[in-house]
């Protein structure tokens, strides 16, 4: 199934102001559905391999596995989608490959990625999270944000610690308790949520959530969704003249149309002929 | 370090000027602060009021004006790097107080907390050692516990901010935060005034970041309001907007005193308040 009908996809990636060189990585299959996001860390250049590695693994074997499985089909064995299972084992294998260049090359000792997936099928959003990269929803006047950051900051702020008000004045901001390719394994936090036609997805790394508030990021979504491509350029553009004191990368996804699984003979007779 | 000026001719530079006093006169008259002894620079031409951190530059009614980044400017809030020009004359302004503040990217870095690792107080790396203390943690293969007192990023503009009054210390050190960037662009307030069609005489202040102007779905463009100053794009519709008689393309546009914008056959003027 196309989902490119379906889906308006744009992003925008940028090194900031004070960083020479750009260790975020994105990766977009409107066709699929598919949406990628990784900030890289580690010393010298390792950071881009690590976010580079973890785009690259994800999208191009799912590419490959969406074409073989439609990820609406339902696993009879554990009752969950298929698409669900496919990014569980993506990420898993993503996070092995990391792991391993990391082990046996001194350079990339260290490296890790954060990451933020969203996987578009049968009117549903899935979307995996690991570290402080986030993802947002504007739907009509609301915006939110879908994923809770694997950070020292979030922890302390779930166990009480802290108050929200006070983490805006942590020195903890960049400490992220979960990241891929740092251990031989990693749990992903997945989750699916409904999608309604005019739902914009956003998908962010830290470089633009720490330098432009959630109010801001609305807003902007809201005034310009029309026009998608300029939206993912303001946001940068906001982050930037705000200090841009990290790398920005922003994916915003908009539901066109409704995408609904092709379900009895009739549905997979269209489908076919399409 | 007060704010400077390096006075240039063609490329040239003749002097620098330290803003220390609360107003810095410039002229061709020998009692100016800087007097530049040229016919196109007149006897009184401009001050430049400081205080604190801040300066403010205003012509004083000279006969060939004063530029600002290439715009004619009455009053203008300067900002680091801002170019001033008197005929063939530059002063280039620079703050080191506001170029400090994103101190040493290097701390900013993502790092990983390994679950299991209770944060321990005392820890604290010298500043000079801290990069690498700070890579050596990134980099660690056996899981040694992360300080909790490593060196970290001053503080941001933090998430869902609307309009913290950061303590003075913050803003000492980080001038360049949301809040404040909405301030300093704020120095100089501009409006738009409908000049013709039924909305004709109405006048409308451009405080938010972005101002949509036209008819959804026919014709929108957005004006951005930054820190160097306000631009136009266009979001939507088959026919761009048109600045000072010619059509806009795809790009930002910086708008200049008393430009005339055309949308959707009416015409209105933007306009620094004064």
């Amino acid at each position: 199934m196309n989902l490119s009908q379906a889906l308006e996809i744009a992003s925008c990636t940028d090194p900031g102001i004070v960083r020479s060189h750009n260790e975020d990585s994105i990766a977009a299959d409107a066709a699929r559905g598919l949406v990628v996001l990784a900030d890289g860390m580690g010393g010298y250049n390792a950071g881009e391999v690590a976010s580079g590695m973890a785009t690259t693994v994800i999208t191009t074997e799912l590419q490959h596995l969406l074409e073989e499985t439609p990820p609406y089909r339902v696993e009879p064995t554990t009752g969950k989608p298929h698409g669900e299972m496919l990014l569980r084992n993506q990420i898993a294998k993503a996070n092995t490959s990391i792991y391993q260049a990391a082990q046996s090359q001194p350079q990339y000792s260290g490296m890790g990625t954060t990451l933020v997936v969203a996987m578009f099928y049968d009117n549903k959003v899935t979307i995996a999270h690991i570290g402080d990269s986030r993802a947002y929803r504007l739907r009509g006047e609301g915006f939110e944000q879908l994923t809770r950051d694997h950070s020292l900051l979030q922890e302390q702020i779930d166990s009480g610690m802290i108050t929200p008000e006070q983490a805006k004045f942590s020195q903890n901001k960049n400490l992220v308790t979960r990241a891929l390719g740092i251990d031989p394994s990693v749990e992903p936090e997945i989750r699916a949520y409904e999608t309604q036609p005019g739902d914009v997805y956003l998908l962010c790394s830290d470089g633009l959530n720490d330098m432009v508030t959630d109010e801001d990021i609305g807003m902007t979504l809201q005034t310009l969704s029309a026009n998608l491509r300029l939206a993912a350029q303001q946001l940068v553009q906001m982050a930037n003249d705000n200090g841009g004191r990290d790398n920005v990368s922003v994916i915003l996804v908009r539901v066109v149309r409704e995408y609904p699984a092709p379900r009895g003979w009739m549905a997979r007779f269209f489908s076919w002929l399409r | 370090m007060p704010a400077k000026l390096i006075l240039s001719m063609d490329g040239l530079v003749l002097k620098e000027i330290t803003l220390t006093k609360e107003r810095t006169t410039i002229g061709r008259k020998p009692h100016n602060d800087i007097q530049i002894d040229n016919l196109a620079v007149s006897g009184e031409h401009a001050v430049i009021v400081t205080i604190l951190n801040d300066s403010f530059l205003e012509d004083l009614g000279s006969t060939n004006g004063t530029l600002v980044n290439g715009q004619p400017i009455k009053k203008h809030f300067l900002q680091p790097n801002d170019v001033i020009e008197l005929g063939k004359y530059k002063l280039k302004y620079l703050n080191d107080q506001m170029a400090k503040a994103p101190a040493t990217p290097e701390f900013e870095k993502t790092m990983v907390l390994r679950p299991g690792a209770a944060p321990k107080a005392g820890e604290t790396p010298k500043p000079a050692e801290a990069p690498q203390a700070a890579a050596a943690m990134a980099t660690a293969q056996t899981p040694p516990p992360v300080s909790a007192t490593q060196p970290t990023k001053p503080m941001t503009a933090s998430q869902a901010a609307p309009s913290p009054s950061p303590a003075p210390a913050v803003a000492a050190s980080q001038p360049m935060s949301a809040s404040q960037g909405t301030a300093a662009a704020g120095g100089k307030l501009a409006a738009i005034q409908v000049l013709s069609g039924a909305n004709a005489g109405r006048e409308m202040e451009l405080t938010k970041a972005l101002t949509t102007l036209g008819k959804p779905g026919v014709q929108v463009a957005v004006i951005t309001k930054r820190p160097q100053g306000y631009f136009i794009t266009h979001v939507e519709g088959g026919i761009f907007p048109i600045l000072n008689g010619k059509p806009l393309d795809a790009q930002a546009h910086p708008l200049g005193d008393h430009d005339i914008i055309e949308l959707a056959g009416v015409k209105m003027e933007f306009f620094y308040k004064a």
